[in-house]
């Protein structure tokens, strides 16, 4: 079986995958995502790949990308409606809310007026965050109502119409870190802590990572935020609540590893590659029995 | 294999590079993009962080 992986650029954690899967001697293909090009009637030689594994840096690129390739019976991971769920903060809020995993509280309003009623009514300090985005970027927390007007001033007239979308978290007083978890399939592979004496404790932010021990809580709260947004390769963040305990905060879906590999001693990039190939070759299991039932079927008919 | 870097024409000593892998220039400090890795080893500016980037 033959693989693709597509990407923006080659980080480190590319460099892990491709060293996994060369280590395995599987056939793979790097695809440039801005050289990437689809005809929706004609898969082409995407038919090649037995399954895609989708590391793009493009939020969009990857959803859309993994969207084509799943309405053409490709297998991706993470699937496209995985993407979906993981990349937008709400829809993943929603669907842990739905599936009573649990999270900060969270509020939504469509103006500014109205973001700023929700944020008074929760009382500062809040979060507000962008639906869309990642590596904390335009993360804020609000401290008061001077400072929530001039931040929903300026979402205001900031061109992307997500930006009007105003998603306001409650502020979780964690202990100076926060936890990032790996779930591969049914497995909560390796967490660390991320700890920085800055309230956004995000290790592309300078937060620092060490090994956090998997406990029986920490995989359990895991296991039902993947199961709650379709499960796969993710990366929870997690924080830790004084009262309420464990609290998932976000998911994502193409995670970084870089600072975690050495912080957790696990090999995260063989457990994807893995995890990876079992997709692809359960895909082609199950799309030899669909043809031979078909057969069959043709035969009786016959 | 040497480069030349494209903003500042500093000489970039590389070995072991991928194409798609970013490195910085140790002379002007600018993200530069692996664009190829044979015949030679050629780069250009790194593409701008997007909105819709991250993990």
């Amino acid at each position: 079986m033959k693989i693709a992986v597509l990407l923006s650029r080659v980080r480190v954690e590319e460099k892990w995958l491709f060293e996994a899967l060369d280590k395995r001697n599987i056939p793979y293909d790097r695809l440039d995502d801005r050289e990437a090009r689809f005809d929706l009637a004609n898969p082409g030689p995407w038919r090649d790949y037995g399954v895609v594994l989708e590391r793009s840096l493009s939020y969009g690129r990857g959803l859309y990308a993994t969207h084509i390739l799943n309405s053409w019976g490709i297998p991706t991971v993470n699937p496209s409606a995985v993407a979906a769920t993981c990349g937008d903060k709400l829809a993943t809020s929603a669907a842990l809310q739905a599936a009573g995993v649990p999270q900060p509280n969270v509020r939504v309003a469509f103006t500014p007026e109205a973001a700023l009623t929700v944020i008074e009514e929760m009382g500062y300090p809040v979060v507000l965050k962008p639906v869309i985005g990642s590596w904390g970027r335009l993360v804020s927390k609000v401290n008061d109502r001077e400072s929530a007007e001039a931040l929903l001033e300026h979402r205001e007239v900031l061109g992307n119409y997500q930006q009007q979308i105003y998603y306001v978290q409650e502020y979780i007083h964690k202990p100076g870190r926060d936890i990032r978890a790996f779930v591969v399939g049914d497995e909560t592979i390796a967490a660390i802590y991320r700890t920085s004496p800055h309230w956004i404790t995000n290790t592309a932010r300078g937060g620092v990572g060490s090994n956090c021990p998997v406990d029986a809580d920490l995989h359990a709260i895991c296991m039902a935020a993947a199961r709650a947004v379709g499960g796969g390769v993710l990366a929870m963040d997690l924080f830790e609540d004084p009262e309420r305990g464990l609290l998932i905060n976000e998911v994502n879906h193409t995670m970084e590893f870089h600072s975690s590999v050495p912080a957790t001693g696990v090999d995260i990039p063989g457990k994807i590659i893995d995890y990876t190939l079992a997709v692809g070759r359960e895909h082609a299991g199950s799309n030899q029995a669909a043809a031979a039932s078909v057969s069959t079927v043709a035969r009786v008919g016959a | 294999m040497n480069a030349i870097c494209p903003e500042c024409e500093g000489t970039l000593q590389l070995d072991g590079v991928l194409a798609g892998e970013i490195i910085v220039c140790p002379d002007c400090g600018v993200d530069l993009e692996v664009t190829a890795v044979a015949p030679s080893v050629e780069l250009a500016l790194a593409p701008q962080e997007a909105e819709d980037w991250g993990e």
